[in-house]
């Protein structure tokens, strides 16, 4: 369970997340927003990147805030990023290996581990094969795997389906929803196709210019009259 | 690339399913590449010393010494993307070390090597230390000044040359003994040798650093630095480690050169010889080890043909210029990494020229009957 209570991150005269205060229970938690809602802002606050200037994250029990940036994957905070990460000059098992090293997990497990990972998201490649040789679907699986090796409590996804065709969307989706079961992690999905979002998530959060404006149940939430007027604009909703 | 260390206790019913696409990778390439380079290596060592002048094997010598200071500076720019233009302090930092411990100590040769390394090591990662917040032009720029420093101490301190104290100097002298080479590679050739083999040792080295946990961690940060923290790597500690061995292995070329050289002048460090090693570094290939040899070869057997030939050492200047330019637009990743592309693809031309000697005809009849 994530607690976040009273979260300020201010870039100048900018605000950027405002007094937020939400709760993510368990498995698959959606936040939504239109563009510089803050959505990514509070992913880099979690990340170690951003000093917020209030608020507090209680993850588990634990002060997330009082663990430095490197340290937090140790922790067991994971990510991917709106660009593409994935290492091109490395293969896919180091790609991955190279997280469950330094994330602190066992040496003798990390072999089994790191394989397990790649074909958990589906990545039917050769393990030793470059990253700079793969398509674009198959680097953001690796990303994938890379958040999901070892033991991740708290694995944030930002835009994982951008720029995806339908079909490797729908394979993704497949595995977003299969994350929380078989890591036990809280999965945060941040995105903007809202079909992904509502087959992946329970609940869902809505931040609009740094302000959370709804969460509880997905369906619910999308229906919600602000959050129609602030972002999905008309009543449609897949 | 791969771990193989952690394989053997691993559950053995999952394991062996898995691992089994990992076992499929083909050993021959690393076989014969492994073949190439050991018949290379008793070339240099036992063919070339035979076949070269005493003028072009001294030649050869500072090859193998900048080749390593290339390797150091490889490590950096190529590795983890930090651009240093004070090598050349480096490496001076490395020669006087060696110089002080050779005249001050009896100790063997490969102790000197060892130490001067270390000093330079401790030194270098001091001094880059507050610089490691910096990236890029910024860096190159600090890098430089630094380099400029090291020139005017080294100028007052000057080099050791047999005299007593920290400094090892004494202006006074009349007789300034050599500095001396390890008793087993007293002659040119022989100490030709002793340097391949001490360019070899480091850059095994370096070779299992990039290979190993160090080398993910270095390719993880040149990517992005966010998504290394998010992996979480210590990026500044991998940073230092780079910087450090990077030191290490500059300070014992310095090593290498002080025995090479004999005599050690503040003059034979000019801080502008920093960009230019930056630049042949460039054009050999800082993502690739070869590129190293590469980048020692230009800097150092270009200017001693040339100088044979009768050719001024400032053509030199015009030619990296060019080099660089050049190589930077058509081939970023070095001339280390494009000959062979370069060769497979003149290869496949001729394969092709051979085997299909008619193919030109072929279009010309199909063309002819489709309108």
């Amino acid at each position: 369970m994530i607690e976040v209570s009273g979260l300020t991150v201010k870039f100048g005269g900018v605000t950027s997340l405002d007094n937020m205060s939400v709760t993510f229970e368990a498995g698959t938690c959606g936040l939504i927003g239109p563009n510089g809602a803050g959505k990514t802002t509070f992913f880099n606050v979690l990340s170690g990147f951003v000093r917020p200037s209030a608020g507090s994250v209680r993850a588990f029990g634990d002060d997330l805030l009082s663990i430095v940036h490197f340290r937090r994957a140790r922790w067991g905070v994971r990510r991917t990023f709106q660009t593409e990460q994935a290492i091109e000059e490395l293969s896919v098992y180091d790609n991955v290996a190279l997280v469950h090293e330094h994330a602190g997990q066992p040496r003798a497990s990390r072999r089994t581990d790191v394989l397990d990972a790649i074909s958990f998201v589906g990545l039917d490649v050769d393990p030793a094969g470059l990253v700079g040789t793969l398509g674009a679907g198959q680097r953001r699986l690796v990303e994938v795997a890379r958040a999901v090796v070892g033991r991740p409590r708290l694995v944030l996804l930002d835009e994982p389906a951008a720029g995806l065709p339908d079909a490797e969307t729908e394979s993704l989706a497949e595995v977003i929803r299969q994350i929380p079961a078989r890591t036990g992690a809280l999965t945060i999905l941040v995105d903007h196709d809202m079909s992904l979002v509502s087959g992946c998530c329970e609940t869902t959060a809505v931040l609009d210019f740094g302000e959370l404006i709804a969460s509880g149940p997905t369906a619910q939430v999308l229906r919600d009259e602000r959050v129609v007027r602030a972002y999905l604009g008309t009543a449609e909703v897949a | 690339m791969l771990d193989v260390t952690d394989s053997p206790d691993s559950p053995a019913g999952t394991a062996s399913a898995l691992r089994s696409p990992l076992l499929r990778r083909p050993a021959q390439p690393t076989l014969i590449r492994a073949v190439v380079i050991v018949v290379l290596l008793v070339f240099v060592l036992f063919g070339l010393p035979q076949l070269l002048s005493l003028y072009y094997v001294d030649a050869m010598t500072q090859v193998a010494v900048y080749a390593m200071v290339a390797l150091g500076l490889g490590v950096l720019v190529g590795r983890v993307g930090l651009m240093s233009l004070g090598q050349v302090a480096v490496l001076a930092v490395g020669a006087w070390s060696a110089a002080r411990l050779l005249f001050g100590t009896g100790q063997p040769y490969p102790l000197v090597l060892l130490e001067a390394g270390l000093v330079t090591m401790i030194l270098g990662t001091v001094l880059l230390l507050p610089a490691l917040r910096l990236r890029g032009l910024y860096l190159a720029l600090i890098t430089l000044m630094l380099a400029g420093a090291v020139t005017v101490v080294l100028a007052t301190l000057n080099f050791p040359n047999g005299g007593g104290g920290f400094s090892g100097y004494d202006g006074n002298q009349t007789h300034i003994p050599p500095i001396r080479r390890p008793s087993i590679a007293t002659s040119d050739p022989a100490y030709f040798r002793y340097s391949v083999l001490v360019a070899v040792v480091m850059f095994a080295l370096v070779a299992i650093h990039i290979r190993t946990r160090p080398g993910r961690a270095w390719a993880a940060i040149r990517q992005s630095e966010p998504s290394a923290l998010a992996a979480g790597i210590n990026t500044t500690a991998y940073k230092l480690w780079a910087v450090a061995l990077a030191s290490f292995v500059t300070g014992v070329a310095g090593g290498t050169y002080a025995g090479a050289v004999h005599y050690l002048y503040p003059y034979d460090f000019p801080a502008y010889t920093s960009i230019t090693i930056l630049a042949v570094v460039l054009m050999g290939g800082a993502y690739n080890l070869w590129g190293a040899v590469v980048a020692g070869l230009l800097m150092q057997l270009l200017p001693a043909l040339l100088q044979n030939w009768g050719v001024s050492n400032d053509w030199l200047t015009i030619l990296f210029g060019i080099g660089v330019v050049q190589v930077l637009t058509t081939a970023p990743r070095g001339l280390a990494d494009q000959f062979p592309k370069d060769m497979a693809k003149l290869g496949h031309l001729l394969m092709g020229l051979v085997r299909r000697p008619v193919p030109a005809a072929v279009p010309e009849t199909t063309g002819g009957e489709t309108p």
